[in-house]
């Protein structure tokens, strides 16, 4: 039964480009994916390890540039006289580094974290967001500062009598970020329900105590911040060879505060949570702008929202209904059915 | 050598302002353990009804900036009594992000009012500066200095010879226990945040005038707050102040040497070196939170 309703869940998911006409709709809902795979990996942290981190979007933007300048390819002076050159890579091999990369990042920033806690470890979060905006910004030789990297090339896949796809159009894309975000989700899964996932929600809990009977607390933090960035860069990566435009605005603190809205209004610490925060607030920017108000209003009502969420729904909305299901149906205790139903209905 | 001098006076400026917002986030920070996110949106009101008063309703300069840092004031007053008077208690998570959304709100709310269009402000005082030697400094950046210290020594005195000021360091110390005394926590809690918002709203309406005012101004302004908290250790006043000014020369002498374009990444490397090498802040014998 319930995994009927996952694979129908997954069956509309997947025709929708089918019977969808309307290709600017089609593009908000791959945005949306993009945006859904990043607020995931960012509720690993956030959710599981209880780690605030808010430089998600640096993991964003530097996947989307490692990937995008492998692909195009690049010639830069480290030193005045010492020339580093890299011709151009396949565009897979290109997504591959960037996966590499982020996760090298998210490996020193799980370091970091173990080090600075709480308040002190957002701010370093964010000031590590901000010193690689900078150098986006003024490293013109690598990455064309505020000119931005124009003309990336699309992802192809080329097995040689096998396969060979080009992702361009809006379709080829919205499966391709379909089928990246169904894998995020059953890693991250996969992981949370894992000893390691298990492990994770202890030192979330009780760091001492946790620490106490035996739980490697830093090897912990570390895979999570490190399986949390390569999601990031991956969503990143894909963006960039999506959109085929990357400026240094892709590290805007203003998307880490968008994948945070995800995450806690949809229910942080749950699978489905960032799902369906993610499906609410990637497509209230377009209700929004459906209704033809200015942008600064958007934004203040979503400022506005972001708080009476944090007031009337602490935990997040997947919590909440689950809490009322629980409550209208019986008083037997429900754990793990409660949380699938809710994501199957939830999936992009 | 000249030019090196030129960068320490603009550095010496600098330093009063970012110390008037390093002092006002320090003690929000410390005595209420809020990440206080709409720091850098009281600094731009600041500047924003310095903006009014003296642009639109052609109020005397000095008069409108008493009455920006009294608006601050009452600003900050009602940001704690409406959005943290309910959420004392609350973990340091949960109030972020409500700074955080608070930050958002006000900011575009700024940018539909004001519009993206950066507004200059008029100044009374002489074009020519102050040149001594081959050094030369405005007018308007002296009284910036002068201003700033005042306030600086005024917010010492507050904390360390008044009563109120009494109460504030007890609840730093030990909110419980101080509660038990039969402080008011809430009200001083009210007044923190009011007073650090008054200083945010007094950098904002002083440094206006020198720069151009535009809705976003108050995000660099933030942060570089909160690398100056980091770098005086939390609750630290002189801390503060001091960090307030080492920040400026660095930023100063950084993009005067180094790389402008670098300037503002100066603070954020200095706020991420400091933590790992040590994680205290530079003045700090306080235990950190978190």
């Amino acid at each position: 039964m319930k995994r009927l309703g996952t694979l129908a869940g997954l069956l509309f998911l997947f025709s929708i480009p089918l019977w969808l006409g309307n290709f600017y709709l089609l593009h908000v809902l791959i945005i949306t994916g993009i945006f859904i795979i990043a607020a995931m990996s960012l509720n690993l942290l956030l959710g599981y390890t209880g780690q605030l981190s808010l430089g998600h979007a640096a993991f964003f933007g530097i996947g989307a540039y490692v990937s995008s300048l492998a692909s195009l390819g690049f010639a830069v002076h480290l030193l005045p006289d010492w020339l580093v050159t890299l011709d151009p890579q396949p565009v897979w091999l290109g997504m591959a580094c960037a996966i590499v990369i982020t996760g090298l990042c998210g490996f020193a920033i799980g370091k970091v974290a173990f080090k600075v806690r709480g308040a002190y470890f957002v701010i370093v979060t964010i000031s590590f967001a901000e010193v690689v905006r900078l150098v986006a910004l003024n490293w013109d030789e690598l990455t064309q500062g505020p000119m931005a990297l124009n003309n990336i090339p699309p992802l192809s896949v080329v097995i040689p009598g096998l396969v060979d796809i080009t992702f361009v159009g809006k379709p080829a894309n919205y499966y391709l970020v379909l089928v990246f975000a169904i894998l995020t989700y059953a890693i991250i899964a996969r992981l949370v329900r894992s000893r390691a996932g298990r492990a994770m929600i202890a030192l979330k809990e009780n760091e001492a105590l946790a620490a106490s009977v035996g739980i490697d607390v830093t090897k912990y933090l570390v895979l999570a911040a490190v399986v949390s960035a390569a999601a990031a860069g991956a969503a990143g990566a894909l963006y960039a060879h999506y959109v085929r435009i990357v400026d240094p605005n892709v590290f805007l603190f203003i998307y880490t505060v968008t994948m945070v809205i995800m995450v806690v209004a949809g229910g942080k610490g749950t699978l489905a949570g960032p799902v369906v925060g993610g499906v609410i607030f990637g497509l209230l920017p377009e209700g929004l702008r459906s209704l033809a108000i200015a942008p600064e209003v958007q934004w203040i009502v979503y400022g506005v929202l972001m708080i009476l969420v944090v007031y009337l729904l602490p935990q997040g909305i997947v919590p909440a209904l689950r809490a009322y299901r629980q409550r209208s149906r019986s008083l037997e205790p429900q754990d793990a059915p409660g949380a699938n139903a809710s994501a199957r209905q939830a999936m992009p | 050598m000249d030019q090196f001098l030129q960068h320490c006076l603009n550095a010496l400026v600098l330093g009063g302002t970012y110390a008037l917002l390093g002092i006002g986030l320090t003690l929000i920070f410390g005595i209420m353990r809020v990440v206080n996110f709409t720091h850098g949106e009281l600094y731009s009101f600041g500047a924003y009804m310095m903006f009014m008063f003296v642009m639109l309703l052609h109020l005397d300069f000095f008069l409108s900036l008493v009455l920006a840092m009294l608006l601050g004031i009452a600003l900050g007053a009602a940001i704690e009594f409406l959005l943290l008077r309910k959420l004392r208690g609350a973990d340091i998570d949960t109030t972020m992000l409500v700074m955080i959304g608070a930050w958002i709100a006000m900011q575009n709310f700024e940018q539909l009012v004001w519009s993206g269009v950066a507004k200059s402000i008029k100044t009374p005082f002489p074009s020519s500066p102050l040149v001594i030697g081959a050094l030369s400094v405005s007018w308007n950046r002296i009284f910036v200095l002068v201003v700033a210290l005042g306030l600086i020594l005024c917010t010492y005195a507050l904390v360390n010879r008044t009563r109120l000021g009494r109460a504030m360091r007890a609840t730093f110390q030990d909110s419980d226990t101080a509660a038990l005394m039969g402080v008011d926590i809430g009200t001083i809690y009210m007044s923190t945040f009011a007073l650090g918002s008054g200083l945010a709203a007094a950098a904002g309406a002083l440094l206006g005038p020198i720069f151009v005012v535009t809705p976003t101004m108050g995000d660099l302004a933030s942060l570089k707050a909160f690398a100056i908290v980091i770098l005086g250790g939390l609750g630290n006043i002189v801390g503060a102040t001091i960090g307030g000014f080492i920040l400026a020369f660095i930023e100063e002498l950084g993009a005067g040497y180094i790389s402008s374009g670098y300037r503002d990444a100066m603070g954020f490397l200095l706020i991420i070196v400091i933590l790992l090498a040590r994680p205290t802040g530079l003045f700090s014998r306080k235990e950190r939170i978190g």
